[in-house]
C-alpha cells in the first residue's frame, strides 16, 4: 500500500559533481519496500516542475535497533528535477509516494544471480543483493561505467559476498568498454545445468543486450525499465512498454506491470528509453 | 457541516469533487491508497466499443505549471469494463461516471446502451473533445450540428444522466453548452485538453511521438474558468468544470464561476491523496462563509 509522505531529508552525499545519494526520512515507504520498487518524488514545492520523477529505491535505512525510518535515492543530475534532488539540503521537505511497482524475484541457491548495472542503473541492487545475501543465493555484479569516478558502493556490495566485474568504457578502471563483454564471456563458459538468473539495469541499449544474452544462452533475465513516467499509479497511462501477453503484444503500464519486466516479453523495437 | 451534494440530472453526488476521466485509470487503480467512495464520483477512462492500444511512447511531457499528453485513449472497451472493473466498483459504492467514445453516432449509441444495461452506472460522459484521436471525439465537438447530432442520438438511448464534455478548441465554447442543452442533455462538462505541442530543439523532433497532445494542468486554468462563466450565462444545464484544479481555493473558484462540481485530473498525477482535504476546505469554506449548501455558491461570483 502505497504512502505519501512529506519525507525530510536527513543526508546528502555528493559522489561527484554529477551523482549524489540523497537520504530520506520516510518510515512508512521503508517498512514496506521490496528490492526493485520505486517512489515517485516531487523534486520541488510548487508547479515548476509539476509532476513527480520516478526513482528506484537505493537503500532501506534503519536505525541502531534495525527498524526502518527512510529510504535513499541514487540521482544523476541530468535535467531540472535531478539537478534540484543534487542541491537538496538538511531539512528540506520532498514528497515522496511509494513504495511502487512489482519488485524484482530474487532467485534461490543452487541458482546463481547475476546483476548487471550501467551508472545510475546500479540503484536497485543494493537491496536485490540484501535479499539475495539472506538467501545465501550467490551473486556477481557486472558494473560498467563511463570512468573510474562513475563507480559507487562496491565495497557495499563485497561486503555481501558479491563478485564484482568492473567495466568502464574509458578503460580508467577494470575492462575497457562495454560491462556486457564479460558477462557475455562468464555466460559462454557457464555449464548449462548450472542455473543463473539475470537482473539488469542501466541504459535502455546495455538492458537490450543483456536481454539479447540471456535469450542466446537460455537464462531467465529481468529488466527493470525507466520510461517516462507520469504519476506512478496507473492513472495516466504515459508510461507503456510493448510486451507480449499471451494473444499478442500488448502496451502495459510500466508502473504497476513493471518496472521489472521479464525481458523475453518485452519488444525493444517499440521502447523509446526516457530519463530525466 | 454544510451540505456538499450536487444533483446532476437524476444523479446526486455526494460531493461536487470528482476524479476526471483520463487521470484516474479506471479508479480501482486508486483504491490501495484512497477510499474512492468518498468522491463525488469518479469519471473512468474513456471506452469505446473495442479495446484500444493508444499510441506509441512518448506520450507525456512535462511543460511549464502542465504537461502534453497524447495518450490515444488506449482502453479495454465497455465489454470487459463492464465484466472486469464495474462489479468491483460497485462493492466499493463508487459513484462512477463512465466517459464514453465513438467514431461514429453508432458507436457512441452502441456503448451507451452496453452502459445502461449494466448496473452501477451512474451517468454517462459523452467524450466529444478528446483532442488526440483521428477519428470521432473532437469531430463532433467542434461542429454545432455534429454535438446536436451525437447528443441527441444518444439521447434516445439511454434514462441515464448524459454528459457532454466539451473542447475548449472552439471560439465560442457557450454555442456548444446550448447545442448540449438543445440536444437533451443533463449537464455539461468542461474543459477537456487544449491542442497543443512541444518541440525539442536540440534533436528538431515533437516532444510527442503523436506531434500533437492536449495540455491540462494548472497553465491552462484562467481560460477554463473563463469558458466555465461564459457556459454559465448560456445554459441552465448543470456544469461540471475542470482545468488546472488542483485544491479547494481552485475548485471553489470554479463554482462561484458557475460550475456545480469539479473534476480534478492532473493534480491527481502529483497528489494522489488529495481527495479528502479538498472536500473538507470545500466545506471548511462554506462554513466558514455561513453557506448552507455548496449549490448555493454556484455561479455567485460578485461584480
Amino acid at each position: 500500500m502505497p504512502v505519501d509522505i512529506p519525507a525530510a531529508v536527513i543526508g546528502n552525499t555528493r559522489l561527484t559533481p554529477e551523482y549524489n545519494v540523497l537520504s530520506l526520512a520516510a518510515p512508512g515507504v521503508a517498512a514496506h519496500a521490496a528490492p526493485g520498487q520505486f517512489v515517485m518524488v516531487k523534486t520541488a514545492p510548487g508547479l515548476d516542475p509539476l509532476l513527480r520523477r520516478p526513482f528506484s529505491i537505493f537503500e532501506i535505512l534503519r536505525d541502531a535497533t534495525g527498524a526502518p525510518v527512510g529510504i535513499s535515492l541514487l540521482n544523476k543530475r541530468v535535467g531540472v528535477g535531478t539537478s534540484l534532488l543534487y542541491d537538496a539540503r538538511d531539512g528540506d521537505r520532498i514528497d515522496c509516494l511509494g513504495p511502487l511497482g512489482k519488485p524484482f524475484e530474487p532467485v534461490d541457491p543452487p541458482a546463481e544471480a547475476w546483476m548487471v548495472a550501467g551508472g545510475v542503473g546500479l540503484a536497485p541492487f543494493a537491496t536485490l543483493a540484501q535479499a539475495l545475501a539472506a538467501r545465501g543465493t550467490s551473486m556477481t555484479l557486472f558494473y560498467g561505467g563511463r570512468g573510474a569516478t562513475d563507480l559507487f558502493h562496491e565495497a557495499f556490495f563485497t561486503g555481501l559476498g558479491a563478485k564484482l566485474v568492473i567495466t568502464t568504457e574509458d578503460g580508467s578502471r577494470g575492462e575497457r568498454g562495454r560491462v556486457t563483454l564479460p558477462l557475455e564471456r562468464a555466460l559462454a563458459a557457464r555449464a548449462a545445468n548450472q542455473p543463473v538468473t539475470m537482473y539488469a539495469c542501466g541504459p535502455t541499449p546495455m538492458m537490450r543486450a543483456v536481454a539479447d544474452l540471456g535469450a542466446t544462452h537460455a537464462r531467465p533475465t529481468f529488466v527493470s525499465l525507466e520510461p517516462v513516467m507520469g504519476c506512478g499509479m496507473g492513472g495516466c497511462y504515459s508510461c507503456v512498454v510493448r510486451v507480449a501477453r499471451p494473444g499478442g503484444t500488448h502496451f502495459v503500464r510500466s508502473c504497476i506491470e513493471g518496472p521489472v519486466f521479464d525481458a523475453a516479453t518485452v519488444v525493444w523495437d517499440a521502447l523509446k528509453g526516457g530519463h530525466h | 457541516m454544510a451540505d456538499l451534494s450536487v444533483k446532476i440530472g437524476s444523479l446526486t453526488l455526494k460531493n461536487p469533487v470528482i476524479a476526471a476521466s483520463g487521470c484516474f485509470g479506471y479508479g480501482l487503480e486508486y483504491a490501495s491508497a484512497v477510499d474512492i467512495s468518498a468522491l463525488g464520483g469518479v469519471a473512468v477512462k474513456g471506452l469505446f466499443l473495442n479495446e484500444r492500444e493508444g499510441h506509441a511512447p512518448p506520450r507525456i511531457v512535462e511543460t511549464p505549471a502542465g504537461m502534453l499528453n497524447a495518450i490515444g485513449l488506449q482502453g479495454i472497451g465497455v465489454h470487459r469494463f463492464v465484466k472486469e472493473k464495474l462489479p468491483e466498483l460497485r462493492r466499493l459504492g463508487v459513484t462512477t461516471i463512465v466517459n464514453v467514445c465513438g467514431s461514429t453516432i453508432d458507436e457512441y449509441c452502441e456503448v451507451t446502451r452496453v452502459l445502461s444495461d449494466a448496473e452501477g452506472v451512474g451517468a454517462i460522459e459523452l467524450n466529444i473533445s478528446c483532442p488526440n484521436i483521428k477519428e470521432g471525439g473532437i469531430q463532433f465537438g467542434c461542429s454545432l450540428t455534429g454535438t446536436y447530432d451525437v447528443v441527441s442520438a444518444v439521447r434516445k438511448v439511454t434514462s441515464l444522466p448524459l454528459v457532454p464534455k466539451l473542447t475548449p478548441n472552439v471560439t465560442d465554447p457557450a454555442s456548444f453548452a446550448r447545442a448540449s442543452e438543445d440536444a437533451g442533455a443533463d449537464a455539461i462538462s468542461l474543459v477537456n485538453t487544449f491542442l497543443a505541442m512541444a518541440i525539442d530543439v536540440e534533436t528538431r523532433k515533437p516532444k510527442l511521438t503523436n506531434v500533437m497532445g492536449g495540455l491540462s494542468g494548472p497553465a491552462i486554468r484562467p481560460i477554463a474558468v473563463r469558458m466555465v462563466w461564459e457556459c454559465r450565462q448560456a445554459v441552465k444545464l448543470p456544469i461540471i468544470g475542470m482545468g488546472g484544479i488542483a485544491n479547494a481555493t481552485d475548485a471553489l473558484e470554479f463554482i462561484i464561476a458557475g460550475a456545480d462540481a469539479v473534476q480534478v485530473g492532473t493534480a491527481n498525477f502529483v497528489y494522489p491523496t488529495l481527495w479528502t482535504e479538498m472536500i473538507d476546505s470545500i466545506n471548511n469554506y462554506l462554513d466558514r462563509h455561513g453557506i448552507a449548501r455548496v449549490a448555493d455558491l454556484v455561479g455567485k461570483m460578485e461584480r
